[in-house]
């Protein structure tokens, strides 16, 4: 049976701002299978974005354990989480995050550069990415050459350099108008299908819908519900 | 690596006038080094150069008033023939000439000038002597004997461009209102003085200067050369004697050509320290300014500095990131300035060598020193960008995202 990739055990995360105490997200649980499609839903400012960074392991929480592919990576040194990190997941972001001054085809090695990767093989990776995302021919021009669409894409193919097991989007098509949202997010279904775990993070109940197959509920920092779709139709489970 | 380089040129092509005046730092510290040291060995030959021509077994007396001045200006006491016998009646001097240069007006081609008048002494054998310790040869022409009149050689110095006709052997200038025939014209010597100078015998050059019983000064040749101070101190003590002056207090000055070597090179070396000092504190300066760019930069790219960590970028490799930026701007840099410093040095001696006519001012290219310079700059940036790599690398991810 599936596996979970990532998970979260009653997992915090307060800000502390002055006297008071933020608390972004409030014990949350989830847990992330190998494979799945999986949509973090929720309006701004339930802590969507708090409980990302924590899936992410971009964050430590505050309580709470987190367990990236086995490991709890409260017990992992900076430099192994990144590591571990760099390997395991790809991060797209809601603004593509691409780094102006490089090239679409260096954007997609930079991931590989920190993994220590040959030279040769990065190369062949990153052809193969810019294949993958329809970007062939875009390879050596820079981020502000490109369209919001083609930039999210190149930001694809760099989530992918390492071929992790997880791909983390963050609001993908926060800043796509609806037809290249639309393409964006059936490179993810594809990846999808072809067994890559999937985490959106959205405020949009019907892109949740549309896509994902599990969906976590997130309301004032804890998950309110979760809802599982089998064949067509949703079905809530208990948290 | 390479690809970190590839990385830090692309930000740092990004950044272009701000890096270029983070750059411009470096560059006047390490352009002024490699200047100064590549001019400074020919500087010190071509002043050198000026005294090769002396030698340290000579004495000269000079009227107090006129060291390193033209002779005869503000002196009160004269030099007299009483004191050339003087000096010559000093145990330990072997030989003793009287020595005249004036500046005097001279026409020719309807062309007036004011050139060095230098005197050839009057004996034969005093004559050969000066000739031959001064190593004048004539390259057009010949040198006169010591009994000629109406005749001048010239110093090779003088080109077609100086009266607007060539100064040939066999031509007739005016010198003072008086006319002299070109007998010779004298091979470059290492004296640019020699080079611009003109000699004639000191009995016409006392006529049109209206010189009576006066000395411009004495050299005197001093037989054995570990004697010269002692002899210096004697010819001082008969003089102050004659003259019935007190120590401390001479109207005259005896001196040891090599003696005034000494003071203009701890003058240069004094000029050096004040370059060198200058390029210190211009390259702190520049090291101040990689160090604040990157600061700058490091604000600038936070968010960037975050998506890298969430990309998987250790906290070394951002580092690695920032520092190969600084210690590529300190590189450049040091190439830059060491290119511009080695372009400066060629400028002035080739503004030098025009200028002054008859002087060299040789560059040495030294590669040790451009090495080390370029090194220096390297490690200089690799410094200053320290502070701002470990702040960079340090950010925590997600509030680096999020800015």
């Amino acid at each position: 049976m599936k596996h979970p990739v990532i998970t979260l055990k009653n997992v915090s995360k307060y800000y502390y701002m002055g006297d008071t105490t933020v608390k972004a997200v409030d014990g949350i649980s989830l847990s992330i299978d190998k494979g799945d499609f999986v949509a973090i839903m929720g309006p701004s400012g339930s802590g969507k974005s708090t409980a990302m960074n924590l899936t992410g392991s971009l964050d430590i929480p505050t309580a709470g354990h987190i367990y990236l592919d086995g490991h709890n990576i409260a017990h992992l040194e900076e430099s192994e989480l990144a590591q571990l990190r760099g390997k395991k997941i790809g991060f797209i972001f809601q603004s593509f995050n691409l780094i102006p001054n490089l090239t679409a085809k260096e954007n997609i090695k930079l991931p590989m550069l920190f993994q220590d990767q040959e030279e040769e093989e990065k190369e062949a990776q990153a052809e193969k990415l810019l294949a993958l995302v329809e970007l062939s021919d875009r390879g050596d021009h820079y981020p502000n050459q490109l369209s919001g669409g083609q930039q999210q894409r190149v930001a694809i193919a760099r989530s992918l350099a390492n071929d992790p097991e997880v791909i983390l989007a963050d609001e993908p098509t926060g800043n796509l108008d609806t037809k290249t949202g639309a393409k964006v997010m059936s490179f993810l279904e594809q990846l999808n299908q072809q067994g890559k775990t999937i985490i959106i993070i959205t405020h949009d109940p019907d892109k949740a819908l549309a896509h994902a197959r599990t969906i976590y509920w997130i309301k004032d920092g804890k998950v309110d519900k979760i809802t599982k779709k089998t064949g067509a139709s949703w079905k809530e489970i208990k948290s | 690596m390479y690809q970190y380089i590839r990385l830090a040129l692309s930000n740092l092509a990004h950044r272009g006038l701000r890096s270029l005046l983070t750059l411009v730092g470096i560059f006047i510290g390490i352009a002024a080094v490699v200047a100064l040291i590549s001019l400074g060995n020919g500087l010190q030959e071509a002043i050198t150069g000026q005294f090769a021509t002396l030698s340290a077994d000579r004495l000269v007396i000079q009227n107090a008033g006129d060291a390193f001045g033209p002779p005869g200006a503000g002196s009160i006491a004269k030099l007299t023939d009483h004191d050339k016998k003087i000096v010559a009646s000093t145990s330990g001097v072997s030989r003793v000439l009287s020595r005249y240069v004036r500046i005097g007006r001279m026409d020719f081609n309807k062309i007036a000038g004011f050139e060095f008048l230098s005197s050839f002494p009057s004996e034969q054998d005093d004559f050969d002597y000066f000739v031959e310790s001064f190593k004048l040869e004539a390259a057009e022409g010949k040198i006169p004997s010591a009994d000629e009149r109406g005749t001048i050689v010239i110093g090779s110095g003088f080109t077609e461009n100086t009266y607007g006709k060539p100064l040939k052997v066999g031509t007739s200038v005016t010198i003072q209102g008086k006319s002299f025939e070109i007998i010779g014209i004298l091979k470059e010597t290492g004296s640019f003085q020699f080079n611009t100078a003109i000699f004639m015998a000191e009995d016409d050059l006392k006529k049109i200067f209206n010189i009576e019983n006066e000395i411009d000064f004495i050299v005197a040749q001093v037989t054995d050369l570990k004697q010269v101070d002692n002899v210096a101190e004697a010819i001082k003590r008969a003089l102050r004697k004659d003259r019935n002056e007190k120590e401390g207090s001479e109207t005259f000055s005896v001196e040891s050509p090599l003696q005034a070597l000494s003071a203009i090179n701890t003058i240069l070396i004094g000029i050096n320290a004040v370059i060198a000092g200058i390029a210190a504190i211009s390259l702190m300066v520049g090291g101040v300014g990689v160090a604040n760019t990157m600061y700058t930069s490091v604000l600038e790219r936070t968010r960037e500095i975050g998506t890298m960590k969430a990309l998987g970028a250790h906290n070394r490799d951002i580092l690695k990131v920032f520092m190969t930026e600084s210690a590529l701007l300190g590189l450049v840099g040091g190439i830059g300035g060491a290119l511009i410093g080695l372009i400066l040095a060629f400028a002035v001696s080739g503004i030098a060598s025009h200028a002054l006519g008859g002087i060299t001012l040789a560059v040495t290219i030294s590669y040790p020193l451009i090495s080390a310079s370029i090194l220096f700059a390297f490690i200089l940036g690799l410094f200053a960008g320290t502070l701002p790599a470990i702040k960079a690398s340090k950010l925590n991810t997600v509030e680096a995202l999020r800015s």
